[in-house]
């Protein structure tokens, strides 16, 4: 970390020499790494601190949500879907990563505002602050699936088999996703801060507009297969809802075809990023 | 790259985007008018540095001074490599840590402790290394009863206290330095100038940006000098800030010759009659700073003023300075000359000159006029002057007003003209008081004192 520095600082900086750097920029990010680390670590830690429960929320908010869903599709009304039971775990395999992901996109979207005074004050790569909202969520993401867990386990809907492997690649699939999407609109931002009331909006739309709480093979959504094909999410969810609720897993084309295009766009993303950099400091 | 020179600046220039009109320019009118790429060009530009190149050997320390503006914290932002030039080269030797804001990325809600291990990671520490330097860096600090709580908790010192403490931690190759030394209390502030002085020993490079010209001359073994992004002048520092001072006093000279212009023109606006005449209590010049008839009055504004019925005018006025050339900046002990130039509608056989110097807070410093002295009238007619010359003007450093004024005996004010002018003097003392009484120490045999601090400029570490 000591000597990478070093190394970064000697060298001169000069602006020539444009077309490389983004891979050069690439590659700093990977010594930037333990930096990466501690922010997250950070974020998790404040995002609590100061209450009660601390940490404990973490864990909490999940389980809360859960037993919510739980009342309302059990009780008040009931969605008696067969092979969808019980309902609330079926949403809930959704719920969470859809989660990750949208809270990933409204925090990094307002990273480099809120972090302007890094960027201005410290030499330290810009894009750590919208990778690190990423990441802190992913953590979030799979504490709250350790509560989910339990509940998959005792009503026998997880399937014990190498087809669970399929899991790690779908978060790769929406890691790489959803960092090329938070680099973008993070880069946008600050010259267009109307993006972060427009995000909120869209989100709501595209939550809706995804197989999450309610399953893709009903019949009414198969009549606008094209349009939901078209929605990387729904790779994602279906992808998760097989793995985690409904056993074998039958997307895992769709999902290695976004994942590439994913690492296209993340390129794309990291693109715009790196071509905005140097307005940040004199912008934010 | 040469192994003596610790940072190289050649022709650098930035030019600074100004994003006007973005604010009104949203999402949605970039994507109908697909000007999306076309809006994040840039509008106007403005130049913070132009062409500027200077080197610095490594083990020096380095002073850069200038106004605000002037491009100072820009050139150490790109020295820093914050912010990139927009044409140039910048070479930096080794590793580099700035003290630009101190404590920038400190997280209100998270402890002390914590945040010396992101702030340092961020400063490109390895966590052992801050491990290893923990205790020091608290020490340092003086926080070691506070390490624990939340930074928001911290008081602003304290918060910089522990930003300084990191980042002087880090032990860098080449110090940045942006008039950080302002914060913390004296203590503080000397340990911060040993720490200073340590890395000076230990042979490593310090580029300081600052507005206390004592410590670049008493500190640095080169300055520069940077105003409107140019360099002015770079080398030894007492020249440069000889230079400095030189020209900012020019600078003052301007602005005090166009208040003083101001406040006249304002005053001869108003109608002669405007002013009560309060003849008794004029006929006792001096004026007294007890002038203005209504005392709850704003002393200084309300003082301000001309009143008289101008038989007698006063048509000009001059500060003058030993040769003879028009000035507002004056040096203690220097000679000041005041010349008045005024004009007699008819010839007059009743006339006094009087003056009054006073000082910031309203403080009569001298006064007298010719009457008081003694010098009976005969005779002004026509267009005539009228110099008051101080030989030695022996006042501390500060701004001072004058009254200037025609009147009869009696006290009836031809012409007078109140607090209108302005001059400043300056001083290598800071000394304190009205006056400055012309004086010398002398001691017995016994009592030593240390060579002037002139001497101590060139002193270069020696490692």
């Amino acid at each position: 970390m000591a000597g990478g520095l070093r190394l970064l600082a000697s060298e001169p900086h000069t602006l020539h020499s444009r077309a490389p750097a983004m891979v050069q920029n690439l590659v700093r990010l990977l010594r930037y790494r333990s930096l990466i680390q501690s922010l997250v670590a950070r974020d998790l830690k404040a995002r609590y601190r100061g209450s009660v429960l601390g940490f404990f929320w973490t864990f909490l908010n999940p389980l809360l949500l859960l037993v919510v869903y739980s009342f309302v599709f059990t009780t008040v009304i009931p969605n008696q879907t067969e092979g969808v039971q019980p309902y609330a775990l079926f949403m809930f395999c959704g719920i969470l990563p859809w989660n990750w992901f949208a809270s990933s996109l409204s925090e990094s979207s307002g990273s480099l505002i809120a972090g302007g005074n890094l960027i201005k004050k410290v030499l330290f790569p810009a894009e750590i602050l919208p990778l690190v909202s990423v990441l802190a969520n992913l953590v979030n993401y799979l504490l709250g699936l350790l509560i989910l867990l339990p509940w998959l386990v005792y009503y026998r809907r997880l399937h014990w088999s190498a087809d669970l492997l399929w899991f790690p690649v779908t978060v790769a699939v929406q890691l790489v996703f959803t960092a090329a999407l938070a680099l973008f609109l993070a880069a946008l931002t600050v010259h267009f801060r109307d993006i972060r009331d427009l995000l909120a909006n869209i989100l709501m739309l595209w939550f809706f507009a995804t197989p999450i709480i309610y399953p893709w093979f009903q019949d009414n959504v198969r009549r606008f297969k094209l349009l939901f094909d078209a929605n990387p999410f729904t790779h994602l969810a279906v992808s998760y809802q097989e793995i985690l609720f409904f056993g074998p897993v039958g997307h895992w084309k769709w999902l290695l075809a976004l994942g590439a295009a994913s690492v296209l766009l993340f390129l794309g993303g990291y693109w715009v990023f790196d071509r905005l950099r140097d307005s940040f400091a004199e912008v934010v | 790259m040469s192994g003596a020179r610790a940072i190289e600046l050649a022709h650098v220039s930035k030019i600074y985007r100004r994003y006007t009109g973005r604010q009104f320019s949203t999402l949605k009118s970039a994507l109908l008018q697909r000007s999306l790429l076309r809006d994040l060009r840039p509008d106007q530009t403005f130049p913070a540095l132009v062409d500027v190149s200077f080197s610095v050997p490594r083990g020096s320390t380095y002073g850069v001074i200038g106004r605000n503006g002037s491009g100072k914290s820009t050139a150490l932002k790109i020295v820093a490599g914050i912010t990139k030039p927009t044409s140039g080269t910048v070479r930096v030797a080794g590793r580099v840590s700035a003290l630009i804001e101190l404590g920038a990325g400190f997280h209100p809600e998270i402890s002390g402790r914590e945040n010396v291990y992101i702030n340092g990671i961020m400063l490109g520490l390895t966590k052992r290394q801050i491990q290893e330097r923990f205790d020091e860096i608290v020490a340092f600090a003086e926080l070691s009863e506070f390490i624990d709580a939340p930074v928001k908790t911290y008081s602003s010192g304290m918060y910089m206290r522990l930003g300084f403490a990191v980042a002087i931690h880090v032990d860098p190759d080449v110090l940045l330095v942006d008039e950080v030394l302002a914060v913390g209390d004296e203590g503080f502030t000397h340990k911060c100038l040993d720490k200073f002085a340590e890395f000076r020993r230990r042979n490593k490079t310090i580029l300081l940006v600052t507005h206390s010209l004592s410590l670049v001359e008493r500190f640095c073994d080169e300055a520069l000098w940077l105003d409107g992004g140019r360099v002015q002048a770079h080398g030894d520092p007492k020249r440069v800030v000889g230079a400095y001072l030189t020209s900012v006093e020019q600078s003052e000279e301007q602005q005090l010759a166009q208040a003083t212009a101001r406040a006249v023109a304002e005053a001869s606006r108003e109608p002669p009659a405007a002013r009560p005449a309060e003849p008794n209590e004029a006929a006792s010049s001096p004026p007294a700073p007890d002038q203005p008839p209504d005392p709850t009055a704003d002393l200084f504004k309300a003082s301000e003023g001309r009143w008289g019925s101008r038989e007698v005018e006063i048509v000009d006025v001059a500060f003058l300075d030993a040769e003879g050339r028009p000035a507002f900046v004056f040096h203690t002990g220097e000679s000041l000359s005041v010349r008045m130039r005024v004009k007699a509608q008819q010839p007059v056989e009743d006339f006094v000159f009087g003056i009054g110097l006073f000082n910031a807070d309203g403080v009569c410093c001298y006064g007298t006029n010719t009457d008081l002295e003694e010098m009976t009238p005969r005779r002004l007619s026509g267009t005539a002057e009228a110099t008051f010359r101080i030989e030695r003007l022996d006042l501390v450093e500060g701004t001072y007003k004058v009254d200037l004024a025609v009147h009869k005996r009696d006290g009836y004010p031809y012409d007078y003209h109140r607090l209108l002018y302005t001059f400043r003097v300056k001083s290598r003392t800071r000394d304190v008081g009205i006056y400055r009484p012309p004086h010398r120490w002398s001691f017995s045999p016994n009592v030593e004192f240390d060579e002037p601090q002139s001497s101590v400029t060139g002193r270069r570490s020696s490692v």
